[in-house]
């Protein structure tokens, strides 16, 4: 069924590059592996080589003409992102290197300030690797808790757990992934930061997931921080975004001393920059942030209402198509609705990266692994799962192609 | 190109490993992981006069990983370690019989090879501490 607004994905496809590359095997790419990072489109390419071809130069600290023009592009994406997401001024936004960077700016900065001795920092069981080190560096240094909200058989957080943390009155801070790279699950972020705000608890979001595959708020949802990586959404990388509510901001003392940080320096203090830029400390990456608005232009056009339905569409069809087959586990919410465009799976006894190495004599271009979630792996109970994630320029024809594969690893593996 | 990994002497590895368990009372016993792909591999060895008595294997991972660990413990059976000490990395592709792996799959093949060297590093110790250091080179390498 033709539904209206679906996406051109033909027409989108054209415009990367890369879809259009043969693999050593003869055969085309069938790139999905989007939750680790996605596809550059032909804008987004150019934008940085205009750049470097024509106006490469430091910013904020020349009068210049070069200087002018690097400093507007630079800003210019900052209030591109800050439209974004809805944040109510640029203030709000410091850039960083990735979400994982920005992760732990706020643990150093915001968290060495703001947790003590006894405190509670809650996160969940479906968290990637950058929002759980940098939290047990910061309790253990603080001598503070780290504590979970669990996740069931399919791949729901438990609510209750949740509330009993809450109960305890220790909790300092919350910080819940808004989409599970593994799992898929998009959790009830709206509700976490409710229950949270009522007791006047902090809420970061890591939006790794969720921002480029779903429209996000911050006003709505009122969270205090939102990290997330252009890379994972049409973007270069090496540019991830901190969304942060100005009273925190505010208050919260610098991450990285040195350049442009600052507004004066003396030979014992120095007094430090406005917002945001207090944040950006040093020659920050200006090529690719500035090939980041060319990727916000892209996803803006398109609109991330549609960038939704294709990925609803397509993971439903997957979810049926890859479930069908003999011998498969698929971890995770059943319902297309409840979750963003990633399916982990496992086959018979065939460990994913031997899936991985079948898959790639197709031209198929899947992760296998921990997927950098191994406190969820022990969760549960394997070692490492397949996983297929889309994006706008993905087929049905695409996941046929996927359940060709599978086939075929039944056929080597004689399951 | 998967058909010439995935053979029947592979899966047959894979899914029923030689020498595989633990050795309570093993003269070394030394383990390592693959970060990119999480196989594991813990390797015992019963050593008498240089010679490898008895070995066993433990871990977990991907076809290649696992059936190359039971291969190579059937290779150095009640073998000098003189001549294991020197093995390459082209006598263990050749054993498993994948010469044409990418990269990223050969880490897989050669994890218990480099489990095996530490596991000489171990043991040459003190006794040879010359061969300790070549070995512990080796398996940096691999
Ligand atoms: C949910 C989630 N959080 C954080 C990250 C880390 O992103 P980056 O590697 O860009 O810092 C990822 C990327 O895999 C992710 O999927």
């Amino acid at each position: 069924m033709m539904q209206k607004g679906l996406l051109n994905v033909k027409k989108i496809r054209k415009d990367f590059p890369i879809l259009k590359r043969q693999l050593d095997s003869g055969k085309p790419l069938i790139y999905l592996d989007n939750a680790a990072t996605t596809q550059k489109p032909l804008a987004v390419i150019n934008a940085i080589h205009d750049y470097y071809m024509n106006y490469n130069s430091n910013i904020h600290r020349a009068v210049h003409q070069l200087a002018e023009e690097a400093t507007a592009a630079y800003e210019s994406t900052r209030q591109k992102v800050a439209k974004f997401i809805n944040a109510r001024s640029t203030d709000e936004i410091v850039f960083t290197r990735n979400t994982t960077e920005a992760i732990n700016l706020v643990a150093y900065a915001w968290g060495r300030a703001n947790i003590g001795k006894g405190d509670k920092i809650v996160i969940t069981e479906i968290e990637h690797h950058s929002n759980i080190v940098p939290w047990q560096i910061l309790t253990q240094e603080k001598g503070a808790k780290l504590e979970y909200i669990g996740v069931d058989d399919s791949g729901y957080l438990k609510m209750d757990q949740y509330q009993k943390h809450l109960d305890s009155k220790k909790v300092k801070l919350v910080s819940v992934s808004q989409m599970s790279n593994v799992l898929g699950t998009i959790t009830p972020v709206n509700d976490i930061i409710k229950m949270s705000h009522e007791r006047g608890i902090p809420v970061l979001i890591d939006g790794a997931q969720s921002v480029p595959h779903m429209p996000v708020d911050v006003q709505k949802m009122d969270c205090d921080f939102l990290a997330f990586s252009a890379h994972k959404m049409l973007g270069p990388t090496g540019v991830g975004i901190l969304y942060v509510k100005r009273e925190i901001l505010e208050n919260m003392p610098p991450f990285i001393g040195g350049g442009d940080m600052i507004k004066e320096v003396h030979k014992y203090e120095t007094r430090y920059n406005d917002l945001p830029y207090k944040f950006e400390g040093g020659t920050p990456n200006i090529a690719d942030v500035i090939g980041f608005a060319a990727a916000i232009d892209y996803l803006n056009n398109i609109g991330m209402d549609r960038v939704r339905d294709h990925e609803i569409d397509i993971t439903r069809y997957a979810l049926d198509r890859i479930g069908g087959v003999k011998g498969v586990t698929i971890y995770g919410p059943p319902n297309p609705m409840d979750r963003g465009g990633v399916v982990s799976f496992n086959i018979g006894d065939i460990h994913p990266h031997d899936l991985a190495t079948i898959m790639n004599d197709h031209g198929i271009a899947i992760r296998s692994g921990h997927h950098c979630a191994q406190v969820l792996m022990e969760r549960l109970d394997v070692a490492a799962t397949s996983r297929a994630s889309f994006y706008i320029y993905n087929t049905k024809e695409e996941v046929d192609a996927l359940i060709g594969a599978l086939d075929e690893a039944r056929r080597l593996f004689k399951i | 190109m998967s058909d010439d990994i995935y053979r029947e002497i592979i899966l047959d590895h894979y899914r029923n490993p030689r020498n595989k368990g633990k050795m309570p009372n093993a003269d070394v016993s030394i383990h390592d992981s693959n970060p990119l792909c999480g196989d594991e591999i813990d390797i015992h060895m019963k050593i008498e006069d240089d010679k490898i008595r008895d070995i066993k294997f433990e871990g977990r991972g991907c076809a290649i990983s696992q059936a190359s660990a039971s291969m190579l413990t059937e290779m150095v059976m009640n073998k000098q370690l003189t001549s294991v000490k020197d093995l390459t990395k082209d006598d263990i592709l050749e054993n498993i019989g994948l010469t044409n792996l990418g990269p990223a799959r050969i880490k897989c093949a050669l994890l218990s090879l480099k489990v095996l060297k530490l596991g000489m590093v171990k043991y040459y110790a003190d006794r040879d501490p010359t061969s300790a250091k070549k070995l512990a080179e080796d398996s940096r390498a691999l």
